[in-house]
C-alpha cells in the first residue's frame, strides 16, 4: 500500500518535506511506501496527504504539521478527521474538470518510469513510431491543437512547415519559460508528470525530424529542475532517450523576454536574450540556424493524448476554433486556486465564482487579469466572457497561458497598469525604442495622473503611448503591455480619477 | 549556495572547459561559475572569452543582461521574494514590509551585517499559495500566515 504526501513546489514551500518524514516511520510500520508524486491540482488544498485503501485513495488536506498527531491514527484507514476531503475524484473542483493532459498529475509517481507506463504512458510514442513523420503531423493538424505558450498558433502547421523545411539537422525545443505571473502548469505538469512530457517531445522529434531536443526551464524553478532532471536521467538510462534523440536540459537567467520563442534561442546559443525579427521563422532558421520546432510545455504535453486516443477525441472537446482542453490556472485572491483543467468556452465568472469560490478574502471580487502581465483586466461586468481565445480578444483580452488572477475591491487598478509599465521597462530586451523608452515615460506619466498633474491631458499621452507601443514593438512585450494598461483605464477609470478613493481602499489593506 | 569562495583560476577553468565542448556553453559556465563562487568574478570574464572565442565585451553584456547573474558576493542568504500579480493580490505588500523590518533589509539591497540579501523576482509559479519568496532556492509559501515564520526560520538558520 502507498501513502502519498505531495511533492509539488506549492506542497514543500508549505512544509511537505517535514510531513513526509513525520509520517515516515508510522509509514514504515504499517507496511506503507511514501511516494512523493506531483500535485492533484487543488493548490488551495496543499500539503496533500493521501492514503490508498480498500475503498481508494482518501484524501487529507491542507495537512501542517500540527495536524500530524491526530491525523496518525485514523490516516492509515482513511478514517474520518477535520481535513478529510475523501475521494478526490468526488471534490467538486476535480469532478468538474476534464482530464486530458493532465490526467495522471499527482496520481504517478514522477521518479517512476514504470509507474508511468502503468498509468498508460508511452502509448502515444507506440502509435507515433508505426506512423510516418507527415501522417503525425496530419494528426496533429487534426486535433485542432494550439500552441500553449499564448499565442495560440496551431501546432501542426508549425510542425509541418519544420518538416518541410531542408535541413540535415533540427530540433525541437521546449519552451518552458513559464514567465507569466499566475501561471504554474507548465511547473505543475514537469513535477508531476515529466515523462509526458518527454514523450510528448519524442512524438514532434518523430513528426519533424529532429535529432535532438531542449528544454529551456526558467532557473525560479527549483524543484521542476530537479524532478525533470531526474527523468531525463531515468529515460537515458531505459534507453528512451540516446543517441538518435536526447534531450538536453537548459537553465534561465530570470529574464522574462526569454520566453519569447526568438530571445529564448539566442539565449540557448549563449548571447543576451534579444528577439530577433521574424522573418525567418524559427520553424526555418531556428537554433544554430537550424529549422526548429519551438512549442510550450503543454502543446507538447498534450500531443501523447492525441496519439493514443485520436485526434477525434481531442477535437470533441472545445468551442469554435478553440480545440480540445485548457489547463486553467485559478490564483491570486481565490478561495480555490489550482489547476483546473477544461474544455475552452467555460465563462469567466463561472471560472472565478464557481470554481474559485470566489475571494480568499471574503471581499467582492473587482478585477480578474487574465494571461499574464500582458494580459487584459476584465470587471464583473464582462465575467460572461468564454474562455476561448477568440472570444477573448473579441473583448480586448487575451487569455494567453491560461491565467487567471483575481483581485478583491482592494485593489488600485492605477497601481496594476503602473506595474505593468514597470515590469516591461525592467524586462525590456531593449530592441525596441516604444518599447525600451515608452514604458518608462509610461510610468511617468501614471505617476503624474496620480498625483493628479494635468490629468487630462496625462491620460491622452498615456493613451497615445499606447497606440505607438502597439504598434511599434517587434514582440508582444512592448505590442500587448497596452492591453493591461488601457483595459484598467476603460474598466475602471474612477482609479484614474481624483481624488482616488481606490488609493485609500487599497492603503487600507497595503500600508 | 550560500558559500562564497575567493576566486581560484584553476577551478574555474575546469568548469569553463566542462562545458566549452556543448553547443551554446556560455549560459551553463555562468551559471556554474556562480554556484560556485557565489558570483561571477570579474577575473572570470576574461578566460571565458579566451576559451569560447568572444570579446570580454560579449561575456560582459550576457552577464549584465540576464537578472540572475551577480559580479560581487552577495549576502550571506539571498531571499527572492515575488513581487508579481498574483502576490500582489494577496498581500504580498504586507509580507514586504513585515520581512524587510524582521530581517532589517531593503528591497533590492544586501543588509549592513551582510546577512541577507532581499531580491525582487517575478513568479515563481506559485500564484495560489502567495505570497512567495525562494530562501537559498527553497520555496516559502502563504507568508502572510504560516508561512512567514517558516520563511523567516529559514534565512536565520
Ligand atoms: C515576452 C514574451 C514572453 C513569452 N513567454 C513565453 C513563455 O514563458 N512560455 C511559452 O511557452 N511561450 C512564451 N511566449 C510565446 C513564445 O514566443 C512562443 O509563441 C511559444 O513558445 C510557441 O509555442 P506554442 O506554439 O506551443 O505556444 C512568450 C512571448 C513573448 C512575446
Ligand atoms: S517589444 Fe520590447 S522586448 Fe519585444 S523586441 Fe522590442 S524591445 Fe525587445
Ligand atoms: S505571482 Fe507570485 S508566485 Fe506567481
Amino acid at each position: 500500500m502507498k501513502l502519498f504526501v505531495s511533492g509539488d513546489a506549492v506542497a514543500r514551500a508549505l512544509g511537505a518535506d517535514e510531513l513526509a518524514a513525520g509520517l515516515a516511520s508510522d509509514a514504515a510500520s504499517r507496511g506503507f511506501t511514501v511516494v512523493r508524486p506531483g500535485s492533484r491540482g487543488l493548490c488551495s488544498a496543499e500539503p496533500l496527504v493521501e492514503v490508498e485503501t480498500a475503498a481508494g485513495r482518501v484524501a487529507y488536506g491542507p495537512v501542517f504539521e500540527e495536524d500530524l498527531a491526530s491525523l496518525r491514527p485514523v490516516l492509515f484507514d482513511g478514517g474520518e478527521h477535520p481535513k478529510r476531503l475523501g475521494k478526490l475524484e468526488d471534490h467538486p473542483f476535480l469532478k468538474k474538470q476534464t482530464r486530458l493532459t493532465f490526467e495522471r498529475c499527482g496520481l504517478s509517481d514522477p521518479g517512476s518510469l514504470a509507474d508511468y507506463r502503468s498509468h498508460g504512458g508511452l502509448v502515444g510514442l507506440a502509435k507515433a513510431s508505426e506512423m510516418t513523420p507527415s501522417a503525425i503531423v496530419e494528426f496533429v493538424t487534426q486535433s485542432g491543437l494550439r500552441g500553449r505558450g499564448g499565442a495560440g498558433f496551431p501546432a501542426g502547421i508549425k510542425w509541418k512547415t519544420t518538416l518541410e523545411a531542408p535541413g540535415a539537422r533540427k530540433f525541437v525545443v521546449c519552451n518552458a519559460d513559464e514567465g507569466d505571473s499566475g501561471t504554474f502548469a507548465d511547473r505543475m505538469l514537469m513535477e508531476g508528470d515529466p515523462f509526458l512530457l518527454i514523450e510528448g517531445m519524442l512524438i514532434t522529434a518523430r513528426a519533424i525530424g529532429a535529432g535532438r531536443g531542449y528544454i529551456y526551464l526558467r532557473s525560479e524553478y527549483p524543484d521542476a529542475i530537479r524532478v525533470l532532471g531526474h527523468a531525463l536521467d531515468i529515460a537515458r538510462a531505459e534507453k528512451l532517450l540516446g543517441p538518435s534523440f536526447d534531450i538536453e536540459l537548459r537553465i534561465g537567467a530570470g529574464s522574462y523576454v526569454c520566453g519569447e520563442e526568438t530571445a529564448l534561442l539566442e539565449s540557448i546559443e549563449g548571447r543576451r536574450g534579444q528577439v530577433r525579427a521574424k522573418p525567418p521563422l524559427p520553424a526555418h532558421h531556428g537554433l544554430f540556424g537550424c529549422p526548429t520546432a519551438v512549442n510550450n510545455v503543454l502543446t507538447l504535453a498534450a500531443v501523447p493524448y492525441i496519439l493514443a486516443n485520436g485526434a477525434e477525441a481531442y477535437a470533441r472537446h472545445g468551442l469554435g476554433r478553440s480545440r480540445g482542453t485548457m489547463p486553467i490556472q485559478l490564483a491570486g485572491n481565490l478561495k480555490n486556486t489550482g489547476l483546473f483543467e477544461a474544455p475552452f468556452g467555460m465563462s469567466l465568472g463561472e471560472l472565478v465564482h464557481e470554481i474559485g469560490g470566489g475571494s480568499a478574502s471574503g471581499r467582492p471580487i473587482r478585477s480578474v487579469q487574465v494571461g499574464g502581465p500582458l494580459g487584459a483586466y476584465f470587471p464583473p461586468a464582462l465575467f460572461d466572457t468564454p474562455f476561448d481565445y477568440e472570444a477573448f480578444s473579441q473583448r480586448g483580452g487575451l487569455i494567453g497561458h491560461g491565467g487567471v488572477v483575481a483581485f478583491d475591491d482592494t485593489v488600485d487598478m492605477l497601481k496594476q497598469a503602473r506595474f505593468a509599465m514597470e515590469f516591461c521597462a525592467v524586462e525590456s530586451c531593449g530592441k525596441c525604442t516604444p518599447c525600451r523608452i515608452g514604458s518608462v515615460r509610461g510610468v511617468e506619466t501614471i505617476d503624474r495622473i496620480a498625483a493628479g498633474d494635468r490629468r487630462n491631458e496625462n491620460l491622452t499621452v498615456l493613451t497615445d503611448l499606447c497606440e505607438t507601443l502597439k504598434y511599434g514593438s517587434l514582440c508582444a512585450l512592448g505590442g500587448f503591455v497596452p492591453y493591461p494598461v488601457m483595459s484598467a483605464l476603460e474598466h475602471f477609470k474612477e482609479d484614474f480619477q481624483s481624488p482616488r478613493p481606490a488609493a485609500s481602499r487599497a492603503a487600507k489593506r497595503n500600508p | 549556495m550560500p558559500i562564497t569562495k575567493p576566486f581560484d583560476l584553476a577551478e574555474a577553468e575546469s568548469i569553463i572547459r566542462k562545458h566549452a565542448s556543448v553547443e551554446g556553453p556560455l549560459l551553463p559556465i555562468l551559471h556554474e561559475l556562480q554556484a560556485h563562487f557565489g558570483y561571477i568574478a570579474a577575473e572570470a570574464v576574461p578566460i571565458v572569452a579566451s576559451v569560447l572565442n568572444l570579446t570580454r565585451a560579449e561575456v560582459h553584456g550576457v552577464i549584465s543582461f540576464y537578472h540572475d547573474f551577480r559580479t560581487s558576493a552577495p549576502g550571506a542568504k539571498v531571499v527572492k521574494l515575488c513581487l508579481a500579480e498574483a502576490c500582489q493580490a494577496r498581500g504580498v505588500h504586507e509580507a514586504r514590509t513585515r520581512l524587510e523590518s524582521t530581517l532589517s533589509v531593503k528591497m533590492g539591497e544586501t543588509a549592513a551585517d551582510g546577512s541577507v540579501a532581499l531580491a525582487p523576482v517575478y513568479c515563481l509559479g506559485l500564484c495560489g499559495n502567495g505570497p512567495a519568496a525562494l530562501v537559498e532556492g527553497r520555496a516559502y509559501a502563504d507568508l502572510n500566515h504560516r508561512g512567514f515564520d517558516r520563511c523567516v526560520k529559514a534565512v536565520k538558520s
